[in-house]
């Protein structure tokens, strides 16, 4: 006879409570025949409401924890590390759907079913994030890819968009089976999946000699898996593709919640449950940061398309943030929280501006269309090139701030040579950043430019972006703060 | 580094093997091309038609997808049958919780007009 785990429930409540209302969802918007159209601004702040009260569920019940708590006998943890990762998923899931509201209207979907897949995959991002069983954290990343397998294809008759979808799901299941292989030798090799204690069982496992090879080869597979969900160079070849192919609110969703949640789980399994190997996992996450940050900016340099472009910033982007990763020290930690969160509204209000300006599909995204913007819209070019600036680093704003927190912290620890390389390819950056900016102020526009939508929510949305942006720069004080309240201990 | 040898080795047998089994399909099969090597291989028969010549409908696929997961949801209810008085009443809840997931895609479906053959 099992004891029930009331209380366990209860404190999971806010991911149940968002799962229940996905369905809700997805069964109230299968009624009638209608085709979208009508009830996408009904749906939409339903979704919103759902991702504030569930908001709401996570602070009441899972805020303000001194001591980790772990439940459902050892597959979840409840602790600050978590708690800020899920506000910052359920922030970065709501710009997403501020963003969706026109795709939503004009593709004539049914709004239910497309937020509804959004509500899914938060779902498994904010189980993933509290994770802390290696099965549990692999069935919460399952739910997140699953749901945006589907949604990069949304656009259901576009050739690039299935393109997309089926690049997406073939490797994404590729890099799952890598991930659950390395997984599984992991557990042959020391019986255990539960994080708090696989490292000592790791150290027992190869103190014992013959457990040598598996503990090897097994955390490699799973940190290859791990570094494909945070698209790596050399595990990156999907991003470009699925970030080019999918609407770009689900591309926004990608770039910003998706790497996220991957980011969270990552320095858990790092930090916690790999911390017996943390000299081998450091040589080779700065290995791989300085190959993610070289061909990350170098391929960037050569895009014509706006959203391609982004992409391969986001790669770039990823290879600085493993510079903290890699450090596994507690300013390197919060170094990348930081980061992650400012990461966060720059990419959101990029990707904004790229909705505003494209039209029917994938017209209007090369860097040719946004030629003159600052004389058509002031405010919208003003905006984007807050953003690119964030991008490349430059004061006064969050992207400058949390750049030079990581290479501080990787200098502080004595990686100076990853830290050099991070910022000689920022400077590379600063050439197709100012690219866009240079087409937006100092070009002309043609005739056929195509004249930037005018939809108050949307501006709205990425208005607040770019002021957070700013704000992040000159007052990066109260959010360090909460970083530095949310760590995990150190390996 | 000595831990990694062996995972050098691996990845060298696995890269080696590729080549070698690629190398060994050239050099050994049959040359021939064209003829009835092109054909659709129909039990060892000439076939009498081409399969484009036979459509079906789409909804069979949608139908096979739909039967999966009813199907194993069924497979999911026999341990738990078995097992249902050790399993008491957090299993039993448990698996009304997972028919309850399911009856919200059934109803999805339904509503969606999957169900409808026509």
């Amino acid at each position: 006879m099992t004891a029930i785990p009331i209380r366990d429930f209860l404190l999971l409540a806010p991911e149940i409570f968002l799962a229940v209302a996905g369905m809700a969802m997805l069964v109230a918007g299968s009624y009638g025949r209608d085709n979208g159209g009508n009830g996408h601004r009904g749906c939409s702040v339903c979704a919103v409401a759902a991702l504030a009260m569930t908001g709401g569920l996570v602070f009441w019940l899972q805020g303000g924890r001194e001591v980790p708590e772990v439940i459902l006998s050892g597959m979840f943890v409840l602790d600050g590390y978590a708690f800020f990762w899920k506000i910052l998923l359920l922030i970065a899931a709501t710009l997403t759907i501020f963003l969706s509201e026109r795709f939503v209207a004009e593709g004539g979907y049914r709004p239910g079913e497309y937020y509804a897949l959004i509500l899914f995959a938060t779902t498994g991002m904010l189980l993933m994030v509290s994770g802390f069983n290696l099965l549990s954290i692999w069935i919460s990343l399952e739910l997140m890819a699953l749901s945006s397998y589907i949604l990069a294809g949304y656009f259901k008759h576009q050739l690039k968009s299935t393109e997309a979808a089926l690049k997406y799901f073939v490797l994404g299941a590729l890099s799952s089976g890598i991930l659950l292989y390395g997984v599984s030798l992991l557990y042959g090799a020391t019986g255990t999946l539960e994080l708090a204690g696989l490292s000592d069982a790791l150290s027992l496992a190869v103190a014992a000699g013959d457990g040598q090879v598996l503990v090897a080869l097994g955390w490699l597979l799973l940190a290859m898996g791990l570094f494909f969900k945070v698209a790596v160079v050399p595990f990156h070849v999907w991003t470009p593709d699925v970030y080019v192919g999918a609407p770009t609110p689900i591309t926004s969703f990608l770039a910003i919640a998706s790497k996220a949640a991957s980011f969270a789980v990552l320095v858990r399994i790092f930090y916690q449950g790999l911390a017996f190997l943390t000299p081998d996992w450091q040589w080779l996450t700065a290995a791989l940061a300085t190959i993610t940050m070289i061909w990350g900016n170098l391929a960037a340099l050569t895009q014509k398309n706006v959203k391609r472009m982004l992409a391969y910033s986001s790669i770039a982007h990823a290879g600085y943030v493993l510079i903290g990763v890699l450090t596994a020290t507690e300013d390197g930690q919060w170094a990348v929280l930081f980061y992650l969160a400012a990461y966060t509204f720059i990419t959101a209000g990029a990707f904004g501006t790229v909705v505003l300006l494209e039209r029917r599909a994938y017209a209007g995204e090369t860097y040719e269309d946004y030629a003159g913007l600052a004389r058509r819209a002031p405010f919208l070019a003003a905006s984007m090139m807050i953003f690119l600036l964030a991008l490349t680093g430059i004061p006064p704003t969050g992207g400058f701030v949390g750049k030079i927190y990581l290479f501080a912290a990787a200098v502080e620890a004595g990686w100076v040579w990853v830290a050099v390389v991070g910022v000689l390819t920022s400077a590379i950056s600063l050439y197709y950043y100012m690219g866009l900016i240079v087409q937006m102020y100092l070009k002309d526009a043609e005739d056929t430019t195509p004249e930037p939508l005018y939809a108050p929510g949307l501006l709205a949305t990425v208005g607040l972006c770019a002021v957070i942006t700013v704000l992040l720069g000159l007052l990066p004080g109260p959010l360090i703060e909460l970083a530095k309240g949310s760590l995990l201990p150190l390996p | 580094m000595a831990n990694y040898i062996p995972i050098l080795v691996f990845v060298l047998v696995a890269i080696g093997f590729l080549i070698v089994s690629l190398m060994a399909a050239r050099i050994f099969r049959h040359g021939g091309k064209g003829g009835t090597n092109a054909d659709p291989y129909e039990c060892g028969n000439e076939a009498d038609s081409l399969a484009h010549d036979h459509r079906f409908s789409i909804r069979y696929y949608l139908i096979a997808v739909l039967f999966v997961i009813f199907d194993v949801e069924t497979i999911f209810l026999f341990p738990w049958a078995v097992m249902f008085d050790r399993l008491a009443l957090f299993g039993f809840i448990e698996m009304m919780v997972f028919l309850a997931i399911l009856v919200v895609g059934y109803v999805y479906v339904w509503n969606r007009g999957a169900l409808d053959w026509a």
